[in-house]
């Protein structure tokens, strides 16, 4: 059974009498310990989708199942489920580690001294032990996030959904924080919904990705299946001789989309770069073509949403 | 129950923060401790003059419950200003996303305005006692009942407009274009029995005068009178309708 099931969802909103539909017709399934991502440029609707299926949004129309428990039926059935980190975060500076935890804890329901013992297991989960007592103002952005994440794994949901997790963080804090997301699946086998706007945080972290745009999943499958979908794997081998002979040689092997010369390179598109690579190392040694070296370029997501979209997602983004 | 334990641990957080930077609740006591020390002898003064509605003698009694009201106007009613910061910061939305009552949010904070609002009120009416404040002991501890009162309201209403406005560019000025004529129509510094008619009947639209009436006869030591019980009566349905309108706010999905 899905752990998400979202079908037909929407939100229309009214700014200063125009009329914006953020959400226009949403429809997708996530099983449960799946990391799942939701890809897509700032205003494409990603954040309206989180904050319906959080129950934070009141869906225009359709409906949405989250755990087993439907939005608009039992939001709070909903929210004892689900952990929710939001973009902006939820912690006040003047506010200290523990105690932010604790009282969260407390807010679900669980008792003084579970969550204590919660509070502390987090905080060694989450690489936050000597910072417990710490003023959140003097920790650091990594640190401020990762106590942002515990907040929303206090009551050990079964399912949490993270909005655009790494933003504003450096390389080191990014890569650290995919890490303790993947363990978190690996280890409780949480399942994770984030969103995010950073093409590498989405290949790099998601088991599947949800490409959105407009408002609208315009593309879902895991990274690679995407990337295959749009566009093929660029095969370029380099020769030591005659390189219009070895394109001739090389042309009759299946699976080729495009092959072109470039001085002593030959460059092929292909669907699936590895199959391809099989049936061009035999034609090639078939044929007796000096090959010097093999490179597959495997298409990017920024590729993909190019593909999808017309734009580039980085372009988009700024 | 859980409603108040929910709202116990929001006022333990609230009272925590508050502890940690005491300095807003002392600089709000500076402004009513500035008029009793250079405003409150002038009254004494007009009073001796003999002035109808200032009884000679009771000055500092007419004087202290204005105070009061402005405290109350001027600390609980900016209270939502919280509110607004802990949208801003994701706070509010991460209690949200809990299955915490969405009153207890509402009660534990109007809870940590009134405890603050009391303790200044324990503080500026020792100040008017050196000043020469002298009242009966029930009038005084009925002082607390009404500041209660206000503070609850002014509160709840404070945090729930601060839901709705939610920028602190729009909502301060909005409080003070509404607390400058409240204070005034109150009467708190001059008797209102002075009025002309047509700003008497304006005062008599506002809640503050009827409070502020209650609370002056409780000092003058008539608790039983239709005066006491009419103020009384007008501050605990204000501070009700407000809390019931903070509470729908603040049980707004989309909040």
């Amino acid at each position: 059974m899905p752990i998400i099931q979202a079908t037909g969802l929407t939100h229309t909103f009214t700014v200063g009498g125009r009329t914006v539909e953020a959400v226009r017709g949403v429809d997708f399934e996530v099983s449960p310990g799946e990391i799942i991502g939701f890809l897509g440029p700032n205003g494409a609707g990603k954040t309206t989708t989180l904050r319906i299926l959080t129950t934070m949004l009141k869906p225009t129309s359709g409906r949405a199942t989250v755990a087993g428990v439907d939005v608009d039926a039992d939001p709070a059935g909903v929210r004892r489920r689900i952990g929710y980190v939001a973009q902006a975060g939820g912690t006040d500076g003047n506010c200290r580690v523990a105690e932010e935890l604790i009282l969260q804890a407390r807010l679900y329901g669980i008792g003084k001294r579970d969550a204590e013992r919660r509070a502390a297991e987090l905080c060694e989960r989450l690489d936050l032990t000597g910072l417990a007592d710490r003023p959140i103002r003097t920790l650091s952005g990594g640190q401020r996030r990762r106590t942002d994440i515990a907040l929303g794994l206090v009551h050990e949901p079964q399912l949490v959904f993270l909005d655009e997790p790494s933003v504003g963080l450096d390389p080191q804090s990014r890569s650290d924080l995919w890490t303790h997301i993947r363990r978190l699946r690996d280890e409780l086998g949480t399942t994770v919904f984030l969103t995010t706007h950073y093409l590498d945080e989405a290949d790099t972290l998601c088991d599947r990705i949800l490409v959105m745009n407009h408002g609208r999943v315009i593309a879902e499958g895991t990274p690679d299946a995407l990337k295959r979908r749009i566009s093929g794997d660029v095969v370029s081998l380099t020769l030591g001789g005659d390189a219009d002979r070895a394109k001739a040689v090389l042309a009759e092997c299946p699976g080729l989309d495009e092959i072109a010369v470039s001085g002593q390179t030959v460059r092929l598109t292909a669907r699936g770069g590895e199959q391809a690579l099989v049936w061009l190392m035999r034609a090639a040694d078939q044929a007796d073509l000096d090959l010097r070296s093999v490179n597959i370029a495997r298409p990017t997501l920024d590729d993909v949403f190019l593909a999808l979209t017309g734009s580039s997602l980085n372009e988009n983004h700024s | 129950m859980s409603l108040i334990s929910d709202s116990s641990l929001i006022f333990a957080r609230q009272m925590r923060l508050s502890l940690r930077s005491p300095a807003w609740p002392i600089i709000g006591l500076f402004q009513p401790a500035l008029y009793l020390a250079f405003l409150g002898p002038l009254l004494v003064s007009v009073a001796g003059a003999g002035v109808d509605g200032l009884p000679a003698g009771a000055a500092w009694r007419f004087f202290v419950p204005g105070l009061l009201i402005q405290l109350g106007l001027f600390g609980p009613l900016f209270a939502g200003l919280s509110i607004i910061a802990d949208l801003r910061s994701g706070v509010f939305e991460r209690m949200r996303v809990t299955p915490v009552s969405r009153f207890a949010l509402l009660a534990g904070r109007v809870m940590r305005d009134t405890v603050v609002l009391l303790v200044q009120t324990v503080v500026l009416l020792t100040v008017a006692y050196a000043f020469g404040l002298r009242a009966p002991l029930v009038g005084l501890l009925l002082m607390f009942l009404f500041v209660a009162a206000i503070a609850v309201g002014l509160s709840a209403l404070s945090h729930g407009l601060g839901l709705l406005v939610r920028s602190e560019e729009s909502f301060t000025p909005l409080l003070n274009v509404a607390a400058i004529p409240l204070l005034l129509l109150s009467g708190i510094l001059l008797p209102m029995t002075l009025a002309p008619q047509w700003l008497d009947v304006i005062s008599r639209l506002t809640p503050f005068r009827y409070i502020v009436d209650g609370m002056r006869t409780a000092l003058y030591g008539d608790y039983t009178g239709s005066v006491v019980v009419t103020g009384a009566a007008v501050a605990v349905v204000t501070a009700a309708v407000c809390l019931v309108l903070g509470a729908r706010l603040f049980s707004r999905r989309h909040a």
